[in-house]
């Protein structure tokens, strides 16, 4: 029994460790052999309320690749809710047109009430600052893959970790794991109290940090965020510090050789060029594993593997 | 000396009591339950002696019994209250009040950026904490604790 089948993804937590690890034994397979038009005669909608190209690219490469038919729009602009049409409304007209809905929206919880109106799954491709889990999904593939294991590392979360959603989640998932994190932050971008209590209660070990210069050579990820302007409310504060979070080539000169740098993208200058070369960058590798980790949840919710 | 033994606030033939408020939440209690705006004879006492708050407030309202709903309400706001059923100027039953694990329709969620507060959604929280009150809104996932706790 799959019992993934049908089942909507809005929320990391909703899927069980076992169910996650299905998931991205599946995107192993697929990644090494591609399974061919699993996805012939399915029609997938995706509904991106709220712009995001390389998300939405992400799922229609997954989609195409698989034979699978995708339709949907790349922005409220061009969809009934321009006039005014409620979000129940549009999830349950778009349902009788396909076999899944994959949605992005700026407000927060607005995919969990979709799964809850819609007679067809629904996948959250991020919704405002809550939940992103397809994103922590590949994360954690990414991970997988490149350290063999999810088990027993030292994970670096670097930049805004207060706002971060993909910080968030990422880290309710490694919970699971024997991990210890260190979290480097400027002090008005700190990993809120709820996620340190969330982690002391579950004995995870965590460490804080204003700078990682000096540490690095610990980790085995080093998970990197943009940190912007407009979350200071000073802007000196933000002058003060934009540098600290910056990761140079020669930094990585002392780091593990496991180490591998992650970055959700997009990037602004928190990573710097010359270390697109490194053989330890890997964003660009974790941004394809997104289009089997997306593989592999829509073949698995729509039963067809 | 003759212990005085006097209601303070006058007794009911058929309805609710609700005891054991602190005094400084009599009103908030009031407004949630929309006491106002019924018809029904109601007494109220605030600032009695209380061994457990040092003041206290009454509400005895006649010919009402309150629903699940509007208990939950009440639990929300003034958790250590106390519910006495009356009949016949008798006390027929009494309750603790107690919050569910989730509670739905009766506290907004602070979030203004939460679906709740832009579509016809009933809210659904699930009960974090009691002391300090931590409300986890079901939809976008954000913690409503009491200072900015509404209710609906």
């Amino acid at each position: 029994m799959n019992s993934l089948a049908a089942k909507s993804l809005v929320s990391i937590n909703d899927f069980s460790t076992d169910e996650i690890e299905r998931i991205l034994d599946t995107a192993s397979r697929f990644e090494q052999s591609p399974p061919g038009k699993i996805l012939d005669s399915k029609v997938i909608a995706a509904l991106f309320f709220e712009p995001s190209t390389r998300t939405r690219l992400s799922f229609e490469s997954a989609v195409n690749r698989l034979g699978g038919r995708i339709l949907g729009f790349a922005e409220a602009g061009t969809s009934s809710v321009s006039k005014g049409e409620s979000l129940k409304d549009t999830i349950l007209t778009v349902s009788n047109y396909s076999d899944l809905i994959v949605m992005r929206h700026s407000i927060e919880g607005s995919a969990r009430y979709a799964s809850e109106v819609s007679p067809v799954p629904v996948i959250n491709a991020g919704d405002g600052s809550n939940q992103h889990p397809t994103q922590t999904l590949l994360d954690l593939y990414s991970i997988k893959k490149t350290q063999g294991t999810l088990d027993g590392l030292n994970i670096f979360m670097v930049g805004d970790l207060k706002y971060g959603r993909t910080v968030h989640s990422l880290l309710m998932a490694l919970s699971n794991y024997n991990t210890t994190f260190n979290f480097i932050s400027p002090a008005e971008l700190r990993i809120p109290d709820e996620y340190k209590l969330f982690l002391e209660k579950k004995g995870i070990k965590y460490y804080e940090h204003d700078d990682f210069t000096e540490i690095i050579s610990r980790a085995d990820i080093v998970y990197m965020t943009r940190v912007q302007r407009e979350r200071f409310s000073d802007p000196l504060e933000y002058e003060k510090v934009k540098n600290i979070y910056v990761l140079r080539k020669e930094m990585l000169g002392n780091t593990k050789e496991n180490v591998r740098i992650l970055h959700p993208l997009p990037r602004v200058n928190e990573i710097d060029r010359d270390v697109d070369d490194s053989p330890k960058a890997y964003y660009f590798e974790q941004a394809l594993n997104g289009v089997y980790v997306r593989q592999a949840i829509i073949s698995s919710i729509l039963d067809v593997l | 000396m003759e212990k005085a033994k006097q209601l303070s606030v006058s007794a009911i033939k058929n309805g609710t009591v609700i005891d054991h408020i602190p005094a400084d939440s009599l009103f908030t209690v009031i407004t949630i339950l929309g006491l106002e705006h019924i018809s029904n004879q109601i007494t109220f006492g605030t600032n009695l002696e209380s061994k457990k708050f040092g003041k206290k407030a009454i509400i005895k309202v006649s010919a009402v019994y309150f629903t699940e709903e509007e208990i939950n309400k009440i639990a929300l706001v003034a958790p250590a209250a106390r519910l006495n059923i009356i009949r016949n100027y008798e006390v027929v039953e009494k309750h603790e009040l107690t919050l569910p694990d989730e509670i739905e329709g009766i506290a907004r969620c602070f979030n203004p950026t939460c679906i709740t507060n832009h579509e016809p959604v009933k809210t659904r929280f699930s009960i974090i904490s009691q002391k300090p009150l931590r409300l986890k809104c079901h939809y976008c996932e954000k913690i409503t604790d009491e200072e900015h706790l509404t209710i609906i």
